[in-house]
């Protein structure tokens, strides 16, 4: 290393990509810190404060005259204003107006002479030298820290409640053939298109790469009128898996047939010319040779190809019926922005079950991506 | 889980047709014009035969498939949007009449401009600078994998993650969006920022960037190793620093990759729906192009003709890059 790794300028550059990364993962983190809170926890606190112990003011109502035992004479009701639950009060009061007039502990002096004492645990007793009257029981206002609580409740929630889990099927059902299909097609035309020639062969290429870059609206009315004729025709629904299926297939062709190509044709000539002396017909060499010696480029478009059809919302909502077995995660994902736009823990753990498989395939096959976005982006190296 | 299963069941019966095809068309071919164990002349003549006829057979599913799902549909867009809403009646221009005239398409057009000048600047921007940082350190790559990962995120994903950061709750309680409690923290007033029209736009722009930044700083990091030590030694021994290094030498070697990484932003930028969709859906003066064509598809049962309009409208924005993409393909293919 050289002596600028030392210096003070070095530093700032490690302060700054900290800084950047830090910006970068935040939001994610967010997510997904959020969607593993207790929901009454999430609804009133950031999700920054999560470690921390937040305080909640709230009311218990003592019970009734009835439950009152006589002791030493006196007349006592007690009870747990927690009820349950985990936490620690530091202040109660008996009013609405002045909710924490007392500290835990203390022994506050009701308005009808009756004597109220509220402990750190929660326990209350509250004493009478006469016998208590009257079918409501006294309110109990208090400020109590609960702890942070952390649970998988909002998971199971959306999976089943909310359709999350049938949904993640149905944008399973519809990446996985959608991935495969096109690449054996494709590497068949790209192979033609790199090796053999033929009258023609520029013109294609060329009409490939405008391909690259035709914007899908362009394609959503006129299919959408041809699967519904077709639809029509045979007495079939218009909006079926075939149908997503071959779309995704039609819209992914271009880049499979560019990024195969120019990987087959920076493969050297020498290995097929010997191949071909030796009497190996095209066909051969591509399946023996070519296919093989491929599979980086094959992994890169499958990558692509299943991040882009598992995170796509276009295609699916055209092309797809919203019923309970074809809705896909992202549609039922902005269906529950709308309809549960306040509820954030069923907001984010969904949004969390939408985006793991592609994170889980970007983590484990990141290399391939990198290769497959060089290939297509940056030609010639 | 049976659909699942379905599903895989169809993948394997169409990749096996697939296979079935092209070892099918091939062996009749070379059955109906064999090259082998035939005299000198009737073979090479057989053999010029099927090597004109064997590219087409590999070709043909390919093309047929971006026939019916490209190039026909961008032909039939064209056509259709000559036509009124059911896209029985020619009605000539007139949808691109009313698209000059609707207040909604003009305010679309207007944020479609917002976003093409601001997403890839920074984006590319964003990404050349990080790309630039993280080669110098030797945690470089774990922080590459982290600024690279929104790309995996889906634009539906990433529009709740960020109307979590936005989420807006009254002053005066507490704030659970990000950007609200920092903004009170600094004893600001919280907003509902993606109600506040044109500023709104930033906010939605913002994930694109968010998303995009990564993309730009892997390819624009393979293109800065990619350049030739010898520049930058000898900028060295004429003193230049380290500013004058990055952007006098550098960055000028690799303006065509710049200018790929900004000109494949613009075109996604062009597409942008998902994100709009989910976070305003048009509301507050954010609407545009793409989510706008999506409406009028539905709208009221479904415009086909303005809907086709306002693709075209795109397609032609489009063109331009299109066209420059394919003369740098036409030029790499000469060169090789």
């Amino acid at each position: 290393m050289t002596p600028a790794t030392r210096s003070p300028l070095m530093w700032a550059v490690h302060l700054s990509v900290l800084l950047i990364v830090a910006l970068w993962t935040m939001p994610t983190a967010g997510l997904l810190i959020s969607s593993l809170r207790d929901k009454d926890q999430l609804a009133v606190s950031g999700w920054w404060t999560a470690l921390a112990t937040s305080s909640r003011n709230d009311v218990a109502r003592a019970p009734s005259a009835d439950s009152q035992v006589e002791r030493d004479g006196k007349f006592v009701i007690s009870g747990n204003v927690l009820d349950g639950q985990a936490g620690q009060i530091s202040a109660f009061g008996f009013s609405s107006r002045e909710p924490a007039a007392f500290k835990a502990g203390e022994t506050a002096e009701l308005t009808g002479g009756e004597k109220l004492t509220v402990q750190a645990d929660g326990t209350f007793e509250i004493v009478s030298d006469t016998r208590m009257e009257g079918s409501r029981g006294q309110r109990i206002f208090f400020t109590a820290a609960a702890p942070p609580r952390f649970t998988l409740d909002n998971y199971k929630e959306v999976l089943t409640a909310e359709g999350i889990g049938a949904s993640f099927i149905n944008s399973l059902t519809v990446a996985v053939p959608s991935t495969v299909i096109p690449i054996l097609i494709a590497a068949f035309a790209a192979y033609a298109l790199a090796w053999m020639p033929f009258p023609g062969r520029a013109i294609l290429i060329a009409v490939v790469v405008g391909l690259l870059v035709v914007p899908l609206q362009m394609s959503l009315i006129p299919l959408l009128k041809l699967y519904n004729g077709v639809g029509a025709f045979f007495g079939v629904p218009a909006k079926t898996y075939m149908g997503i299926w071959l779309a995704h297939t039609g819209f992914g062709l271009p880049l499979a047939i560019y990024l195969l190509r120019n990987y087959m044709a920076g493969l050297p000539r020498e290995i097929m010319e010997s191949a071909r002396v030796d009497g190996a017909s095209d066909f051969d060499i591509f399946v023996k040779i070519i296919l093989p010696l491929s599979f980086p480029a094959l992994a890169s478009f499958a990558i692509f190809q299943f991040l882009w059809t598992w995170n796509d919302l276009l295609v699916a909502i055209v092309f797809l019926g919203t019923g309970q077995d074809q809705l896909v995660l992202t549609g039922r994902l902005v269906n529950l922005l709308g309809s549960r736009g306040g509820n954030w823990e069923i907001l984010t753990a969904s949004a969390f079950i939408t985006i793991v498989v592609p994170l889980i395939v970007f983590f484990a096959l990141q290399r391939y991506l990198v290769r497959g976005l060089l290939a297509g982006s940056v030609k010639g190296g | 889980m049976q659909q699942l299963l379905a599903a895989i069941l169809t993948m394997i019966a169409g990749v096996l047709a697939c296979a079935a095809y092209f070892w099918g068309t091939n062996f009749i071919l070379d059955r109906i014009f064999p090259s082998k164990g035939l005299s000198g002349k009737a073979a090479s003549r057989n053999l010029r035969i099927t090597n004109a006829i064997r590219p087409w057979l590999f070709l043909a599913p390919a093309l047929f498939a971006l026939t019916i799902y490209l190039l026909y549909p961008v032909v039939e867009s064209v056509w259709l949007s000559l036509h009124d809403r059911g896209g029985q009646n020619f009605v000539g221009a007139r949808n691109y009449g009313w698209m000059m005239n609707d207040g909604e398409f003009r305010q679309s057009i207007f944020n479609n401009f917002l976003w093409l000048l601001v997403v890839p600047a920074l984006s590319t921007f964003f990404g050349l600078v990080i790309a630039a940082l993280t080669d110098r350190i030797w945690w470089g790559n774990i922080a590459k994998t982290l600024i690279f990962m929104p790309m995996a995120i889906s634009f539906v994903g990433a529009a709740v993650i960020w109307k979590f950061i936005y989420d807006y709750r009254a002053e005066g309680t507490e704030q659970i969006g990000l950007l609200n409690a920092i903004v009170v923290a600094l004893g600001g007033a919280p907003q509902a920022w993606i109600t506040l029209p044109f500023w709104n736009n930033f906010f939605l722009m913002v994930i694109l960037i968010w998303i995009q930044t990564g993309f730009a700083m892997v390819i624009l990091s393979a293109a800065l190793r990619g350049i030739p030590e010898e520049t930058i030694e000898a900028a060295v021994i004429d003193g230049a620093n380290g500013w004058q290094i990055f952007f006098k030498i550098m960055v000028p070697q690799i303006w065509g990759t710049i200018a790929v990484v900004w000109t494949t932003i613009t075109i996604l930028v062009l597409k942008v729906f998902d994100i709009v969709l989910a976070m305003t859906n048009g509301q507050w003066q954010s609407q545009v192009l793409a989510n706008l064509m999506f409406d009028w598809m539905f709208r009221g049962g479904g415009d086909f003709g303005r809907g086709a309009s306002i693709a075209v409208v795109i397609m032609i924005l489009v063109v331009p890059i299109m066209i420059w993409n394919i003369r740098n393909a036409a030029k790499e293919m000469r060169s090789h």
